[in-house]
């Protein structure tokens, strides 16, 4: 099957080669022809071919009932269920595309006024204890922050550092310290 | 809590790698000693202390009178201390014939094994159920005694006295006062997260628990008496700074605000704690009341962060950690507010400043050759000196005396204590038989 395949893709590499050249560009129409090979116009097909209008439909995914209210913290459908923000190395910004969870979580804090919000910020393990411990607060203030100006109430939002000293990854590798570079949600009645 | 009274026990494993005076310390444990890999790139290079030659005084201790049948033997103690401190070299003295009083010492034999001064002495059961313990520290050249003293103490109290004797032995010699009969704290973090505060003797003996808890638990600082430990705990599923009395346990939260508390920090008058808060935003330091009576003062306010505050001595500034410039580095301020000075300028990342006890030197985290080593800084010079070669040594702070340099390194993965004299050349070991331990504090000379 291997070597099939592999001659499979030298036949069509060759073709694709062989219709590069062979597909003159505007630059090259009219141009002299420096190889002196003439090449046959290729006939026209005899019958147009018919174009045929196809109904399409687009499938819908049923979606699962969305639970509201608290329960939808914990709907592993909702994106309320999603509750890390990872940084990058040495960084305490928001990167793009946690915004929608960002947003989702500032959504449901204005929505319920008695809802309270714990951010954790950590970092990884290089550098100290304490300067990390103020380097996860700057995490946790900037998601705070992020959700603030998407309308949380800021009273109700409490933003804490466990520094380094709550990895999600023991080790020392780089992937380590990347899933432990991160802020996370927690909502008092979790 | 007997039982983990065996689980520490200090390694002495590595003297001075000095040219022509080669001391050799007592060597327990003569594995794993190889230096770490880097943790990251090396960004700054390392400015290495010299090392060289240590004067070493030689001193013959004879077997105390009696002590064989109390609970704990004085004079090997006091040995073990004398030999930990890398300034002495004991002269041997087995097969001696007993010699407990000035009158019996054989000077001659002594001088002949190249003793600088004897060490004799006597324990002796008091009627009231305590013993009596007496020594003498002897010049062996003038046959004169240089020191000696009488103290009475109860049999838990025999090590407590040895400690003692080798702090006035020490200080008799070395011209600066010991620090053997003092406490340190750190932190061990058990298999399974559960972590533990616990309050050793200085040669890491009858280790014993004042808090567990299964969250992290950073920072203890001794107040200047060493009655109370103040210390942050994540037990509330956030940093609280506490204060515990070691006696009797009893502890309050003296800052429990909203957000984050941590970095505690004694004023040498023991009545209050820079701490830092981030309830204003950031990590700012502000001053508490140590009973957490009050509100907080702001003691300096940046849009960057401040952190790890640090009393000097007299109590007059506080040397912290800051980014404002950037990157980590050191600053200080004076308590009362005014203008904030840098005092670290090499290197990317300077933090986790402490004085040294006379206030002339502090001792900080620098990253250098991608590691994060301790460093002492001279306060008027400027002039730095790494003194070790860990990954990532954390938390220096100073014995009492001035003369260590405890902190946290680790071994293998596993979190140890260290120490290394602040001239770099005498290098101790902390280990700990189930856990990472971590987070040091050496507490102050008492009833001196």
């Amino acid at each position: 099957m291997p070597r099939i395949l592999t001659g499979f893709f030298v036949a069509l590499f060759a073709v694709m080669m062989a219709a590069c050249s062979s597909t003159p560009t505007k630059e090259q129409e009219g141009a002299p022809v420096v190889d002196g090979v003439q090449r046959p116009v290729p006939k026209p097909t005899e019958k147009p071919v018919q174009v045929v209008e196809t109904p399409v439909k687009t499938a819908v995914i049923e979606k699962p009932t969305q639970l509201t209210g608290p329960a939808a913290l914990k709907d592993p459908n909702n994106i309320l269920s999603k509750r890390i923000i990872y940084f990058d190395y040495d960084s305490n910004l928001v990167k793009e595309e946690y915004r929608p969870l960002v947003a989702a979580h500032a959504k449901y804090m204005s929505g319920d006024p008695k809802a309270k919000m714990i951010i954790q910020g950590n970092t990884d393990e290089r550098g100290g204890r304490e300067y990390n411990l103020a380097l996860g607060q700057r995490r946790a203030d900037a998601v705070k922050q992020m959700m603030s100006v998407l309308g949380a109430e800021g009273g109700r939002v409490e933003t804490v550092s466990f520094g380094m000293e709550k990895p999600r990854v023991e080790g020392r590798t780089e992937e380590a310290f990347a899933q432990n570079r991160r802020a996370e949600i927690v909502y008092q009645t979790d | 809590m007997q039982k983990i009274r065996n689980y520490l026990f200090l390694l002495i494993f590595f003297v001075s790698a000095c040219a022509q005076a080669q001391i050799r310390v007592e060597v327990i444990d003569g594995g794993a000693t190889k230096n770490p890999p880097p943790l990251s790139a090396s960004d700054y290079p390392c400015n290495y202390a010299a090392g060289g030659g240590i004067k070493q005084y030689q001193v013959a201790i004879l077997p105390f009178r009696d002590e064989t049948g109390v609970k704990q033997p004085v004079s090997p103690v006091i040995t073990a201390d004398l030999l930990r401190s890398g300034l002495f070299k004991m002269v041997e003295v087995a097969g001696a014939k007993p010699q407990h009083e000035p009158e019996q010492i054989d000077y001659a034999s002594w001088r002949g094994r190249g003793a600088d001064a004897v060490v004799i002495g006597s324990v002796a059961a008091m009627p009231d159920g305590r013993f009596e313990v007496r020594f003498r520290l002897m010049d062996a050249a003038q046959q004169t005694q240089l020191a000696g003293l009488s103290y009475a103490a109860s049999a838990t109290q025999l090590r407590l006295t040895a400690h003692k004797i080798a702090d006035a032995i020490y200080e008799r010699l070395a011209g600066e006062p010991g620090a053997f009969a003092t406490r340190i704290a750190y932190v061990v973090r058990r298999p399974g997260k559960r972590f533990e505060l616990q309050v050793a003797d200085a040669d890491g003996f009858g280790p014993q628990t004042i808090l567990a808890s299964n969250e992290p638990i950073i920072s203890p600082k001794w107040s200047p008496d060493g009655s109370r430990l103040a210390y942050v705990s994540f037990e509330q599923k956030k940093p609280v700074v506490y204060v515990q009395s070691i006696a009797t346990g009893a502890r309050t939260a003296v800052a429990n605000f909203f957000g984050s508390n941590s970095a505690p920090a004694w004023s040498p008058d023991g009545r209050r704690l820079a701490v830092v808060l981030s309830r204003d935003g950031g990590s700012q330091m502000n001053l508490i009341n140590a009973d957490g009576s009050g509100q907080p003062v702001r003691l300096a306010a940046s849009a960057s962060i401040d952190t790890e505050p640090n009393f000097s001595p007299d109590g007059s500034t506080i040397m912290f950690t800051s980014d404002r410039g950037g990157t980590p580095q050191i600053y200080r301020i004076p308590v009362n507010g005014g203008t904030v000075q840098r005092v670290t300028f090499e290197g990317q990342y300077n933090i986790s400043a402490r004085h040294s006890p006379d206030g002339k030197s502090f001792t900080y985290i620098h990253r250098c050759g991608g590691r994060f080593s301790v460093a002492v800084q001279d306060m008027s010079s400027r002039q730095l000196q790494v003194l070790t070669e860990g990954a990532l040594d954390q938390s220096p702070v100073f014995s009492p005396n001035g003369r260590m340099i405890l902190y946290a390194s680790e071994i293998g993965g596993r979190g140890i204590l260290a120490a290394v004299s602040s001239d770099g050349r005498v290098k101790q070991r902390f280990t700990e038989s189930s856990g990472d331990i971590r987070e040091p504090a050496w507490g102050p000379i008492v009833n001196k």
